[in-house]
């Protein structure tokens, strides 16, 4: 099978391209960036793909997305959840163990794989838990997991609120090169808090949740990383300190890293206003001050990843009292949409940076061999219509769930076609 | 009254206008004239249906909407729903559905959860709403009643400073008290431990004090909260006694404030805890006013809600 995609914007920063060139693919492969006007002339492609004024580069990478299967089903499974990401423009996807069971041990690794491998639209890499039972007591069999496929370990949804315990899981796992993705927040001061403690919080009464209960966990964690040489990311990062810490470890050249959802850098806390329960998440959305910090990380690279946290939820999980409300929400469909718009349209970052922080740092933090268009390189590619505008209709989405913020909002950007392995596993009709 | 009132629900103070809230407290100025009358009933709401949903325990505001709702010979139906509905099942939307199928005309909500009285309004889209205290948010018909009250002492409201003393994170009642005394051009105080003042409250153009002498030394009105006794233990102050001794307000401190101060409570009070019972009690106290006035305020809250009609006859 010969694929040719024809006359767009190739942008791929793994290899600091960003020209109007031809790619072609080859038994689900990338074979050449860039042909000859004679070798374009001998080729006979099995299908040609007419991409002249849109942007081609490396699918997306997504390190951060709960796909729910096993156990919660009906919020999504693995078929529905990469179907999602296709639509989003990803070909990959870091899989969290917050399942029911969790992915704690290797035969749930091994499920994750055999599902994704059957019914899966794109790659699925599963995460590990850190601890058994991602209960914060015992260290999981992460060697385990790691052999059986899982490339980090999280105990994503609750942090690892003991520090003994956070110290041998970096120990542990540097000698198997995997990082440990903390979710950020001291437990004991979030309490029952329900979204960001600031001016907002204290009009509406709501309980809030101070930006310093991250910051504390990050710097706690940053002190363990330099104690023991273990890779320590921090998934959605969400407050200014958190990132002034991430930027002074990385300037002592430790081996901190992070990423940020794309909800964090384009809702505050004001959102919290409509008691609309898809403006709550864990963290929850912040202050201006905080999207403003977070912009900043990511302009000067302190922030090296976008991910989304794709969080399903049914709708009785979220029609209910604020309060009550389950956290989380959608975000494989809009990523690119928002990124495009809020960063690169907002002048935050260059399209060649957006599409970085969506491909090969994503890729680069996780170890995969993923986010680059490199000639032998799977081909992993997303088609994207950088100008076209649209607006985000919740009831079309491929994920079985509709909670997301961003409904009827207008975007500008939207991916038209995803690659995974040189087979086209979606195209936008028309 | 020149202003009609037009809007469905009553969610918050913060919704509404300086011109809404004269209003409603001019509408009770004519129900205190019923409530002082031998018979009290009159049927301006008859054949209309009022529902009181309380998902917390509540005397004084279930009963004073209910003696409202009678006293205007409406129908008036208590619902104590537990919050541990949630937890058997029973939505909130599937119990406001099921409630707007009998065809009330008017919901009082009272809910622990924030902003449930919003929700619920949008789910009962043909029956109005009124918040009867929604977790830390608002109270609004507790802050109508309590400018009733003051305008009643004091003919007017512009220009009077009112010290608000106490738990004024969880207060709902200081939040919609402090957002209704600004709209009616009053300035507000607030003064508590530290531990109970949220931060930023200085945004919301209320001067904080940590010392309760330095805060009621010139204003007009001291509205004391009550000091839930639970929250004693969870780390926000360490003992009852030594809040007492720092924030109550007893008649020795009471010498620092003017003379005629009034005093004020949204009850129930705690004797000897944050207001003394020589003070509760004293000349100057409108608690029970406050409490009477409340009766008033509802009847015209629920008479411009159900849609208005000819007060007296």
């Amino acid at each position: 099978m010969r694929i040719l995609i024809e006359g767009a914007r190739v942008i791929d920063p793994a290899n600091t391209v960003d020209d109007v060139l031809d790619v072609l693919i080859e038994d689900g492969r990338i074979a050449a960036v860039g042909l000859e006007r004679a070798a374009r002339s001998a080729l006979v492609p099995d299908r040609v793909l007419d991409a002249r004024g849109k942007v081609v580069c490396p699918g997306f990478v997504d390190l951060h997305v709960h796909l729910r299967e096993p156990g919660r089903e009906d919020q999504e499974t693995i078929a529905t959840g990469t179907r999602a990401a296709a639509l989003g423009g990803f070909t990959s996807v870091c899989a969290m163990p917050n399942t029911n069971p969790v992915n704690d041990n290797q035969s749930v690794t091994e499920f994750v794989l055999d599902r994704a491998h059957r019914e899966g639209a794109v790659n699925v890499f599963p995460v590990g838990a850190i601890t058994k039972g991602q209960k914060g007591e015992e260290l999981a069999e992460i060697g385990e997991l790691v052999k059986a496929g899982c490339v980090a370990v999280s105990d994503d949804g609750k942090p690892v609120m003991n520090a003994e315990l956070m110290r041998r899981a970096l120990e542990y796992t540097s000698m198997l090169k995997i990082p440990v993705v903390q979710h950020a927040e001291d437990l004991h001061m979030v309490g029952k808090g329900s979204m960001h403690e600031g001016f907002v919080s204290t009009e509406l009464g709501i309980r809030g949740i101070p930006a310093a209960s991250e910051a504390i966990i990050v710097a706690r964690d940053i002190l363990l990383a330099e104690l023991t040489g273990g890779h320590y990311h921090v998934a959605h990062v969400s407050t200014a300190e958190s990132v002034r810490l991430i930027r002074e470890a990385k300037a002592k050249g430790l081996n901190v890293t992070c990423e940020v959802t794309p909800h964090h850098f384009s809702l505050t806390d004001e959102a919290v206003r409509s008691f609309g329960t898809n403006t709550k998440m864990a963290p929850p959305l912040r202050s201006q001050r905080h999207v403003e910090a977070i912009k900043a990380g990511l302009k000067d690279g302190t922030i090296d990843a976008i991910a989304t946290d794709h969080a399903p939820h049914t709708i009785q999980d979220k029609e209910v009292e604020f309060e009550y409300a389950a956290n989380g929400i959608v975000g494989l469909e809009t990523a690119c949409g928002v990124g495009m718009t809020t960063l690169v349209e907002g002048g935050v970052l260059t399209l060649a940076q957006l599409i970085a922080s969506l491909t090969c740092n994503p890729a680069r933090i996780f170890h995969l061999n993923k986010g680059t268009l490199s000639v032998g390189a799977d081909a992993d590619i997303a088609i994207l219509d950088p100008t076209h505008e649209w607006v985000v209709n919740v009831r079309k989405f491929a994920s079985k769930s509709r909670n997301s913020p961003f409904d009827g909002w207008k975007l500008r950007g939207e991916v038209l076609a995803t690659i995974v392995g040189g087979k086209v596993v979606w195209e936008r009709e028309g | 009254m020149s202003t009609a009132w037009k809007r469905k629900d009553l969610l918050g103070i913060q919704d509404v206008t300086p011109e809404e809230i004269e209003l409603v407290l001019d509408t009770a100025v004519s129900m205190k004239e019923i409530a002082s009358r031998d018979i009290k009933k009159v049927p301006t709401l008859r054949g209309k249906m009022v529902i009181n949903l309380f998902y917390e325990p509540s005397t004084r505001t279930r009963t004073s909407f209910e003696i409202a709702g009678k006293w205007m010979s409406a129908d008036v139906v208590n619902i104590s729903a537990s919050s541990s509905s949630v937890v058997k099942g029973e939505t909130l939307k599937d119990t406001g559905l099921t409630l707007q199928a009998m065809h009330p005309d008017i919901v009082v909500i009272r809910h622990s959860a924030v902003g449930a009285p919003h929700f619920l309004a949008g789910v009962l889209t043909r029956t109005a709403v009124i918040n009867a205290g929604d977790g830390a948010h608002e109270h609004p018909t507790q802050a109508l009643l309590d400018l009733f009250t003051i305008r009643e002492r004091r003919g007017t409201l512009a220009g009077l400073k009112a010290a608000i003393v106490g738990d004024i994170l969880h207060s709902r009642v200081a939040r919609s008290d402090i957002f209704a005394m600004q709209k009616m051009g009053m300035q507000v105080r607030v003064s508590g431990p530290p531990t109970m003042l949220p931060r930023y409250l200085d945004r919301l153009g209320v001067e904080v004090f940590d010392r309760i002498e330095a805060a009621i030394a010139d204003v007009d009105i001291i509205m004391m909260l009550r000091i839930q006794l639970e929250r004693q233990g969870a780390g926000l102050f360490p003992t009852l006694r030594e809040y007492s001794k720092l924030f109550g307000l007893n008649l020795n401190r009471l010498k620092a404030a003017k003379r005629d101060v009034l005093i004020m409570h949204p009850g129930p009070i705690n004797r000897g805890v944050e207001i003394a019972p020589e003070v509760a009690d004293g000349p100057y106290s409108l608690i029970l006013n406050q409490v009477e006035n409340g009766l008033a305020v509802r009847m015209a809250l629920l008479y411009l809600l159900a849609g208005g009609g000819a007060v007296n006859n």
